[in-house]
Parts: C-alpha cells; sequence; structure tokens
C-alpha cells in the first residue's frame, strides 16, 4: 500500500505539469513519440528471429545453387554428397564427414546419428528423474521438502553449460569408465548424462506446472470417491497433465538438441556410426563449435557448418513452437490454478 | 493396471512404494548438484586468493590466475546490459501496457520472445559472426575505413551485443512480470488525475516496477556471463598480454578459460588446481547474482502481493 500512495504525488506533479498549453502540446509530442519507441522494439523481437534466420541461411544459402568448379567436381557439395554414403573403390560405401582431407567428405548422417544418441541418453536420464520430481513437490512433499528440491532445482538452472561439460569430462567420465570398463573416457553415455543434468531444471519447471494447473476440484472429486492420494496423483492428476508434461520432455529434448560446450567437452567428438553407447560421438552442435574456427570464410566448409546451424535452428524452432502451443492449450482447458 | 480402483489396504503398499519412488528422483538430484559443488569446492578452494583473482595466466595456463578473464568477463556483460535492458523493458511495456494481448501483433511477439528463448546458443554464435562481425562491421570498413580491418573482426563490442540478442528473453519476461505487479488501480489513479499514457508510464508503474526490472538484469547478467558458445567466434579469445580497452578489441572471458584450460591443456594435470580454481570462481560469480536476483525478487513479491487481492 505504501507504494501506491507514494506514487501519487508524482502523478499529481505530472498534472501540474500538463497544466500549460504549450507544456500540454510538448506532452502529447512527447506520447506519440514513446508509443512509437515502445512498438519499434517489440518490433525488434520479431525482427532478430527473422535476422537470424536470413543471417545463418545466407551464409549457407550459396551451397545450394553453386556449380560444379571444373576440374574440382569431388570436391562440390551436394544433397548426395550431405545425404547419402561416400563410395570407395577398394571399401564398401560408408556415411564419413572428414572436412578436413584431400577429398573433403561433408556427409550429415554421423553428425545427425551422434545428435540422436546424446540427446537420446539425456532424456531417458533426466526425464524419469525430472517428471518423478515434480510429482513429489506437487502432490507429496511436506513444506521443507520442496524448499530443498526447488531451489536446488534453481541452482541447477544456474549453472553455466561449460562448467557441466567441465565436469562431466573431469569427473564424470572417470566414474563411468570405473563402473563400465569402456576404452574411451569420452562416449556418447557420458556426454548423455552431462546433458541430461542441463535438462531436468526445464523438464521439472514445466512438469511442475502442468501439475499444479490441475484443479484441486478434480482432486476434491477423487477423493470424495474414495480414492486415496497416490491414486488420485497417478490416475487423475497425471492424467491430466500429460500433455504438459510431454511438452517438458519436447523443450528438454529441444535444449539438449542444441546444447553445444556439454556435447563438445564430453563426447569425445568422432564422427561414428556405429550403435554402442560407448564409442564417442560427434553432434552437430559440436562440429561447428570445434570447426568454425579453423575455416577458410566462404569456402564449401565454412557454408556447410551454416548449414548445420539452420538445420539446428529449424528443428530446435519446431519443437519449441509445438511445446509452447501444447502449454498454452493446456493452461487454456484446465482453466488456469484453479 | 486395472481400471478397478483397489481397496485401501491392497494398494496401500503400491502408494507408499510410488511416493519412494518420487523421493529417490528428487533425493538423486539434490545429490548431483550437492556432489558437482563439493567436488569443486573442494578441488578449488586452495588455489584460490587474492593473487589468482588478479594475476593474468603464466608458464603456459600451468600458473597464475584468472585477473584478465575476470575483467573482460565483467566488461563484457556491462556491455551487454547497456544494449539488453532498455531494449528488453521497453518491449514488456508494450506488451503490457501498450498492446491488447489478443491483437495479432502482440501475440507475433509473445511467440518470436518464447522461441528465441529455445534458439541453441551455438546458432546465436553463427549469427554473431554472420551478421554483426561479417555484414554489421565488414558493412562499416568498406564504408568508412576504405576496406580496412578495424570493425569487420571478433570483438568485445560484438560478442556483447550476440549475448544482448540471446539474454533478451530472460529481461522481457522478468520486466512483464513486474509490470503485471503494479496494480490497476495506481494506473487508474494516476489517469483520473490526468496524467497521459507516458507520464504514467515513466512516473509511476516503471518506478514501481524498478526491483522486478534488476532482477531481470541481474538474470540476464548471469545467463550471460556463464555462455561460451555465442562468444567463441565472435569476440573471445585463448589468451591475450593486455587488457581490452577499446570495443574493437577482443577479451578472454571466464567460461571460454574454463573451456580452454580443459580442453587444450597440455598437461591436464598440471592444469587441474589453476581449472577447479577458475570454475569455482565463475560458479560462484553465477550463483551469487542468482542468488540476489532470487531474493531481490521474493522481496517485490511480498510487497506487492496483499494489493492483488
Amino acid at each position: 500500500m505504501n507504494e501506491s500512495t507514494a506514487a501519487r504525488p508524482r502523478a499529481l506533479d505530472a498534472v501540474a505539469a500538463a497544466s500549460s498549453e504549450s507544456r500540454r502540446r510538448a506532452a502529447r509530442r512527447a506520447e506519440s513519440l514513446f508509443g512509437a519507441v515502445v512498438r519499434t522494439a517489440a518490433f525488434a523481437a520479431i525482427l532478430v528471429i527473422v535476422l537470424i534466420f536470413v543471417f545463418v541461411g545466407r551464409e549457407a544459402l550459396p551451397l545450394l545453387w553453386q556449380d560444379a568448379t571444373p576440374g574440382h567436381e569431388s570436391e562440390t557439395v551436394t544433397w548426395s554428397s550431405l545425404a547419402g554414403p561416400t563410395t570407395y573403390p577398394d571399401r564398401p560405401p560408408r556415411h564419413v564427414w572428414q572436412p578436413v582431407s584431400t577429398v573433403p567428405k561433408y556427409n550429415l548422417a554421423p553428425l545427425v546419428v551422434g545428435t540422436l544418441k546424446t540427446t537420446l541418453v539425456a532424456i531417458l536420464f533426466a526425464g524419469p528423474l525430472a517428471v518423478l520430481a515434480a510429482i513429489l513437490t506437487s502432490e507429496f512433499a511436506p513444506r521443507w521438502v520442496s524448499q530443498v528440491v526447488k531451489p536446488t532445482i534453481e541452482l541447477l538452472a544456474g549453472i553455466p553449460s561449460v562448467v557441466l561439460g567441465f565436469f562431466a569430462l573431469m569427473v564424470l567420465a572417470t566414474w563411468l569408465q570405473q563402473i563400465l570398463g569402456v576404452r574411451y573416457r569420452l562416449n556418447a553415455l557420458t556426454a548423455g548424462i552431462g546433458l541430461g543434468i542441463a535438462v531436468i531444471p526445464i523438464i521439472y519447471t514445466v512438469a511442475e506446472d502442468a501439475l499444479a494447473a490441475v484443479p484441486r476440484s478434480y482432486r476434491e472429486a477423487s477423493y470424495a470417491l474414495g480414492a486415496s492420494r497416490w491414486e488420485t496423483a497417478v490416475r487423475i492428476v497425471v492424467p491430466a497433465a500429460l500433455p504438459g508434461i510431454f511438452a517438458g520432455l519436447a523443450l528438454g529434448f529441444g535444449r539438449a538438441v542444441g546444447e553445444t560446450m556439454i556435447v563438445l567437452m564430453a563426447s569425445g567428438n568422432a564422427a561414428l556410426t556405429t550403435w554402442p553407447l560407448t564409442d564417442s560421438v560427434r553432434t552437430l552442435s559440436a562440429t561447428i563449435a570445434a570447426e568454425l574456427g579453423e575455416v577458410v570464410f566462404g569456402g564449401p566448409h565454412y557454408r556447410v557448418l551454416f548449414l548445420l546451424g539452420v538445420l539446428l535452428f529449424l528443428f530446435t524452432f519446431a519443437v519449441n513452437l509445438a511445446g509452447e502451443l501444447t502449454v498454452r492449450r493446456l493452461r487454456e482447458r484446465l482453466g488456469g490454478r484453479a | 493396471m486395472s481400471s478397478r480402483i483397489p481397496g485401501r489396504p491392497a494398494g496401500a503398499w503400491k502408494g507408499h512404494a510410488f511416493v519412494a519412488l518420487c523421493g529417490a528422483a528428487a533425493a538423486i538430484i539434490v545429490a548431483m548438484l550437492a556432489v558437482i559443488l563439493f567436488d569443486v569446492v573442494r578441488s578449488g578452494w586452495a588455489g584460490l586468493g587474492w593473487q589468482f583473482l588478479v594475476s593474468a595466466p603464466s608458464e603456459g595456463m600451468r600458473g597464475g590466475g584468472v585477473g584478465p578473464a575476470i575483467f573482460g568477463t565483467f566488461a563484457l556483460v556491462l556491455l551487454m546490459t547497456i544494449a539488453v535492458v532498455p531494449l528488453g523493458v521497453l518491449t514488456a511495456v508494450y506488451l503490457f501496457e501498450y498492446a491488447r494481448p489478443d491483437s495479432g501483433f502482440a501475440r507475433a511477439v509473445n511467440l518470436a520472445v518464447s522461441n528465441l528463448a529455445g534458439v541453441p546458443s551455438i546458432v546465436f554464435g553463427l549469427f554473431g559472426l554472420g551478421f554483426f562481425v561479417r555484414f554489421v562491421g565488414g558493412g562499416i570498413d568498406r564504408v568508412f575505413h576504405g576496406g580496412e580491418l578495424a570493425w569487420g573482426k571478433p570483438s568485445i563490442l560484438w560478442a556483447a551485443l550476440t549475448l544482448a540478442l540471446l539474454t533478451l528473453p530472460v529481461v522481457i519476461v522478468t520486466t512483464g512480470e513486474a509490470l503485471r505487479a503494479v496494480p490497476v488501480a495506481a494506473r487508474e489513479a494516476s489517469f483520473a488525475l490526468g496524467a497521459t499514457k507516458w507520464q504514467t508510464i515513466s512516473r509511476v508503474v516503471l518506478p514501481q516496477s524498478l526491483a522486478g526490472i534488476l532482477t531481470g538484469a541481474i538474470l540476464a547478467v548471469s545467463r550471460g556471463a556463464g555462455e561460451v558458445a555465442p562468444i567463441m567466434f565472435t569476440g573471445a579469445a585463448y589468451f591475450l598480454p593486455k587488457l581490452p580497452s577499446r570495443l574493437t578489441d577482443q577479451f578472454m572471458e571466464l567460461g571460454y578459460h574454463v573451456y580452454v584450460l580443459s580442453t587444450q591443456s597440455p598437461d591436464i594435470e598440471a592444469t587441474k588446481p589453476i581449472l577447479y580454481s577458475t570454475v569455482l570462481v565463475l560458479l560462484f560469480l553465477t550463483f551469487l547474482l542468482n542468488a540476489t536476483a532470487i531474493a531481490i525478487r521474493a522481496r517485490f513479491r511480498a510487497a506487492l502481493r496483499p494489493q492483488d487481492a
């Protein structure tokens, strides 16, 4: 209450200031100017998204319409060389990412496989932990438990990803190697668990919001029918909040696909297309980070790296949009926090 | 699971087991944070000291401190704050004070903001290189410097602007929350006294949401101070003998320094003590910023709550 009474004299000042005619005209001019400034600023937010797409795309686009330089046909990047396997005279065809070589090979398959492997591990690791913890704090936990779990999540969210990458590289990798006895310290599993720690806060927050948005009347109706607390949680609240929980998983997945420092530091960065999770992998994001510093500006390698950026942008854009719309629709359907 | 709701005695153990499972998940999350913090503090504490915080790296990154990286980080986030806070606050003012929430433009801005928050940080790095360094910087050089290289290269200015765009959603969302917390009655009182919209916003609404704006700025700084991918190609340097003094200089940064120390060192065992201490400094900095932001937000939420009812 203090703050609004303190504000009143200021508003009175404003009236006094606007009393004389010339001042009133100046105030009107300031009014329309400020409206224009505010609108421009808001437009900038849309502009930034468009600019990101245009300028990352602009550096990648020349790939699509360039002609093969005579005598250098094998170095030209085409759709088939991005997607199809490299053929060898003496070996079976393979999918190869080998940008620095006499004949550079820009096949995206190893990078896509690497990205999928690390993000899959991340979601399988983080998803159950985050969702179960969200159910605990929203449905069962006494106050003191929530007062431990929620700040923990906020602190986890505040850890810079380079620190999680450092932890995965220096500590987690050694532990996993000792436990599993694998050959390479840095692999999809190590990077995936590091990534998982990074996405736990997102999944938890979105899932918790969804659970909290389920109206109290749902729970009360369930109790009235004689269901216990956990039956209500498992059969009523969680199903009602399920779209929101999936949205949380999707948003976590989107974040994991785009996350760079953790996979750059802990995945081993070998572009392999093998099944085992304990093999090294190279992801889309880590490839950009590792190679952009050493490419020739405007060369095919430079352009392919920007193409990877376009792919990451489009993919995360689609995932985020889907997640965002799901959360919004769910909130409308449940009618907010009743 | 059968659709029949089981009787209390038969179902009780399932309920206990499920709650225990949820509790175990939460306990694992808390334990992970504890292990990370314990490991970093235990191994990094010994190397900390005044000398470490101010001196430059030496002996091929095996000795010395992180002085230039701390300076670079502060300079970077200061420039970033100058760019992002006005833009973010004005956008939030548009969304919450000017636009009708159901207008197409306001919806588009909201959607753009939430999508901007999801763009991967490495894509911001590519954008910073393609737009700020090559297009804007290169353009300035072509027009004003006859093609001589001055602005068209990675620098602290371009890195700060790239980070400003990355942290824009944080400022918009937090400021918006603060604006919403200002009671409608305060605005109506101001209008009733004859004040215009701009006068109401600048003298009633914004002063009351100052704590929220501050929170947004601090959260943005905390986020910006920890991001490495966007600045790798737009201005951060591996090692520099002197501190940045102009906008076109490159700079050293704490997060990037952690990356360099942990992946580029020829002798990781010798670098380890320095590395841990650097991580501890970075973690301490970001936690301090986050804790401050949370404390301020809790206070202004508590101050405004009774008026909402």
